[in-house]
């Protein structure tokens, strides 16, 4: 069976899975009970400067059937009078030697505030400090969270600060909420810090409630961006995660990530790993189901694991960060064609319809003549379940004009219905960045892309 | 040989709940409409509204539930299908638009019918109207008859703007959806709520007129542009046997019991003879309203019962049994009280005029059905008026052209008295309603 144990820069934890800072570790009591379902480690809720919080302070994105797709919260740090906090954080600590304990802080841009802060951490026996420069409501207006991730400098000066007194490992927490997350993750470094986690929160307005016309949700009266988070976000922090990976500077220190932004499966924690996390903080799924997911996650993990021959989680690290690539070093001979099983097909059309409408007009309808029918072809006076059943045209990708573009590959609601099958290449491979160095006046001049075109058998309807 | 036990008393049957003839399925929730709505794939050119004989957009009409858009929803529903609140409950979905769910073949398909209910009873709840008489076009229609094809018919009509009249014989409009469907599938007001649409619509109804005799034919053909016949189906057929006169008919027994329950007599012990829809709606009443003992006996066997198989599956579940190879041949009884029915058993023999085994008496296989109620449901005869008014018929319908018209030049008809082929159903004679009122249209557009 494969070892989920892990060492993240020196924390030690039985499996990467840890709660995030974030509501589920807002207490001693409720990080106990998650131990005892099986965490690996917690991240305590923020501690830091007071605050008081409001009602109706959790909005959600709801998409047909699937409740909570995403929730967007205006919730402060821990409301809980900061004594408690380090009290429990200190009892939880001695009661779970084994796991980890990290605890987030977030106090005002002053360093006597910051050392403060640090030491009495410390002082509770816990295994690490995260800062937390992410949260983008409500603290960020008074310069803390957002308000200084986004700003490399400050993250900069403040995980300095930070540096000069910690003892205990210490993670930035990079927000998203900014044009390039390698800029404050390259300021991390430079600082010394131990490792990186991300991604916090996005921002977010949730919606307009129709009746009221009052923002959702409505605080008396008034609402407005919150964090963003929940399966949705989940390609938004993989990205962002990836993009650490590849870039030489954040790499090359190989500091440790905690990978964070939508896991609620085993499976998307092994994309995570994948694409470089070390360990994975999980707030929204618990949040929707309770730690009992905390099962599957250890379990699907770990077999996934052993089918693949992966002995620890540190083999799985990373596996696929070196096919992340820029559209530039893409094989531009690369074939592939969508491909309907007939076996399969319910016949719901949606692929035609889409590839009719939006894509490149490459499916046929086929009635049982062999002929292309428009769609709606049936006589007006036939009905009933029969007729409509056995006269209903199948559907058929027209390869030579596919361009392979997978709009109907996603938008069938029937698994391995459709399949992208790859053809071997019409012509030898290239890739822009080959094209734009050899032949520079093929990337720049229409006509001579047209010339290109013609030579290689490239045919565009 | 049966060995039905004889279970008669004369003790009087206790009063039942008048809820055991309530509507069968309970509304959607809200909350079940947004579930099942959003089930729903979307369909391109879907299969379920190609089934649908009035080919309603029911991926639409869905799509609307689902982003709350119920008025939208409505209107959708009844621009193909003037009597959707109707065909929610009565059609065969399982024969028609769920049939043929994609969704069907491995998994639960949509819910249509109810769907459509909830989106219907949303319309109706609200006393919104999604339609507007139209602009007068100075045209009169005489509509005869005012079950779902002459209320579609008027309807559509009406909403061209044309001035309907629509004749009733009976003293409440709505024709079989008034009176000839269970309160089970169809509550008494679901169909008035329709009858009083399309009277908002602008169509005018008289009640009480047997057109043929008062008003004479003759007078519509002077006073009116066109006339539509949808005058359904004639009387249940003789059987023939001794007795018969002791023996009730199936669709005044079902019309008893959606507007006089309380008075409907029924038996301890109850034989309904035919095995077609009508026959298992006698049957479901009978049960549901104290039978102890419901027997449908049917002269062929399961393979060429009329009745759909999951209306079959329902009546047997409602505990009644059915008796194939059975064909009466006496009513037994006692100075006029009912004492049972006398059958001989019969084997299959060649297919006879409707293309089904003909049933052969097996001599001396006569047996007594103990009953002290017998209702048939058989099949209703072919409609008179068309004879009277010297129209052509086929196979003793009556017989339109594509357009719906009669050898009459401008009488037309639709609904079940022109149904030669295939079966009737309420949601057929909606489409021949609408077809026909556009046919209708585009003749008094045409000739000015």
């Amino acid at each position: 069976m494969a070892d989920l144990s892990i060492n993240f820069a020196g924390i030690r934890s039985p499996n990467p899975f840890w709660l995030a800072s974030a509501p589920p570790s807002n207490s001693g009591a409720q990080v106990h009970r998650a131990f005892e379902t099986g965490w690996g480690g917690a991240v305590w809720k923020t501690i830091g400067a007071p605050v008081l919080n409001v009602s109706n302070r959790y909005g959600a994105w709801h998409y047909g059937n699937q409740k909570m797709l995403a929730i967007n919260n205006v919730e402060l740090i821990s409301d809980r009078p900061i004594e408690i906090n380090l009290r429990e954080i200190a009892e939880v600590k001695r009661a779970w030697p084994d796991r980890a304990l990290i605890v987030s802080a977030m106090v005002e841009s002053k360093p006597e505030a910051w050392h403060d802060i640090i030491r009495r951490i410390q002082d509770t026996g816990a295994d690490g400090i995260e800062l937390n420069y992410g949260c983008p409501h409500g603290m960020s207006e008074r310069g803390m969270g957002s308000a200084v991730g986004q700003v490399p400098e400050y993250c900069e000066q403040i995980t300095r600060w930070v540096m000069e007194v910690a003892k205990i490992p210490v993670i930035v927490k990079l927000t998203p909420n900014i044009s390039d997350i390698v800029m404050p993750a390259r300021a991390a470094v430079a600082a010394g810090a131990s490792a990186l986690s991300l991604i916090n929160t996005i921002n977010s307005i949730i919606g307009v409630d129709l009746e009221t016309m009052e923002i959702t949700p409505n605080i008396g009266g008034r609402g407005g961006h919150g964090g963003y988070a929940g399966p949705a976000v989940k390609p938004i922090a993989l990205n962002m995660l990836a993009a650490l990976g590849r870039d030489s500077v954040v790499a090359g220190s190989k500091l440790a990530i905690s990978g964070m932004g939508g896991i609620s499966t085993w499976r998307d924690a092994a994309e995570f790993l994948l694409l470089g996390a070390n360990s994975l903080q999980v707030c929204t799924a618990v949040m929707h189901y309770g730690f009992r997911i905390i099962e599957d996650l250890c379990d699907g993990l770990s077999n996934w694991m052993d089918e693949k021959g992966f002995a620890s989680v540190a083999e799985v690290t990373g596996r696929s960060l070196h096919r992340v690539s820029d559209f530039k070093d893409f094989d531009l001979s690369f074939k592939a064609v969508a491909r309907i099983d007939q076996e399969k097909c319910i016949r719901c059309d949606l692929c035609y319809v889409a590839c009719n409408d939006t894509a490149h007009q490459c499916i046929d309808l086929f009635d049982k003549d062999g002929k292309v029918v428009p769609p709606g072809a049936y006589d007006q006076s036939s009905n009933g379940r029969l007729e409509a059943v056995l006269t209903r045209p199948k559907v058929v990708v027209r390869e030579e004009d596919c361009v392979g573009c997978r709009l109907c590959f996603n938008v069938c609601p029937v698994e391995n219905c459709i399949q992208m099958v790859e053809l071997p290449p019409d012509r030898p491979p290239v890739t822009w960045d080959e094209l734009s160095r050899k032949q520079r006046e093929v990337t720049e001049d229409w006509k001579q892309m047209e010339k290109y075109r013609e030579k290689m058998g490239i045919h565009i309807h | 040989m049966f060995t039905l036990e004889d279970q008669l008393t004369d003790a009087p049957i206790p009063p039942v709940a008048v809820s055991a003839l309530q509507e069968l399925l309970p509304p959607l929730s809200e909350h079940e409409a947004a579930v099942e709505s959003a089930r729903c794939l979307m369909c391109y050119d879907a299969p379920c509204t190609h089934a649908c004989p009035t080919h309603i957009d029911i991926p639409k009409f869905i799509k609307k539930i689902s982003t709350g858009n119920l008025l939208g929803s409505a209107r959708t529903i009844l621009e193909s299908n003037l009597l959707g609140a109707t065909c929610a409950r009565v059609c065969p979905v399982q024969e028609l638009c769920e049939g043929a769910c994609v969704l069907g073949s491995e998994h639960k398909p949509i819910s249509i019918g109810r769907l459509q209910r909830y989106t219907m009873d949303h319309l109706y709840g609200r006393k919104t109207d999604v339609f507007r008489a139209g602009k007068p076009t100075g045209k009169k229609v005489a509509v005869v008859g005012s079950g779902p094809a002459g209320l579609s018919c008027a309807g559509e009509l009406a909403k061209l703007g044309h001035a309907v009249t629509l004749f009733e014989r009976r003293s409440l409009a709505g024709g079989l959806s008034t009176y000839g469907i269970i309160v089970l599938r169809e509550p008494v007001e679901v169909a008035l709520a329709e009858v009083a649409m399309v009277q908002r619509l602008g169509a005018w109804l008289e009640t009480g007129k047997d057109v043929g005799i008062d008003p004479p034919m003759g007078d519509l053909q002077k006073n009116y542009d066109a006339v539509f016949l949808s005058i359904g189906l004639g009387s249940t057929p003789e059987l023939s046997i001794p007795g018969e006169e002791f023996i009730l008919d199936g669709l005044q027994y079902i019309e008893g019991s959606k507007h006089q329950a309380s008075q409907l007599r029924v038996g301890r012990n109850v034989i309904v003879i035919g095995a077609g829809n009508t026959a298992i709606d006698c049957a479901t009443i009978a049960r549901r309203l104290g039978a102890e003992r419901v027997t449908m006996v049917y002269r062929r066997s399961e393979q060429e019962m009329t009745a759909y198989a999951h209306e079959y599956d329902f009546v047997k579940r409602e505990g009644v049994h059915v008796w194939f190879l059975a064909q009466p041949v006496k009513v037994h009884h006692e100075n006029g009280v009912v004492r049972g029915l006398e059958c001989v058993r019969v084997s299959l023999g060649e297919p006879d005029a409707s293309g089904r085994p003909s049933p052969k008496p097996i001599p001396g296989s006569s047996v007594l059905l103990p009953a002290d109620q017998i209702v048939k449901a058989i099949g209703q005869n072919k409609p008179t008026l068309a004879m009277r008014l010297g129209l052509k018929t086929e196979k003793g319908f009556i017989q339109v052209n594509e357009e719906f018209e009669t050898s009459a030049p401008g009488i037309f008809a639709g609904g079940d008295c022109i149904r030669a082929r295939g079966a009737a159903s309420t949601v057929m004679a909606v489409q021949d309603g609408k077809l026909a009122a556009r046919s209708i249209h585009q003749r008094l557009v045409q000739h000015g």
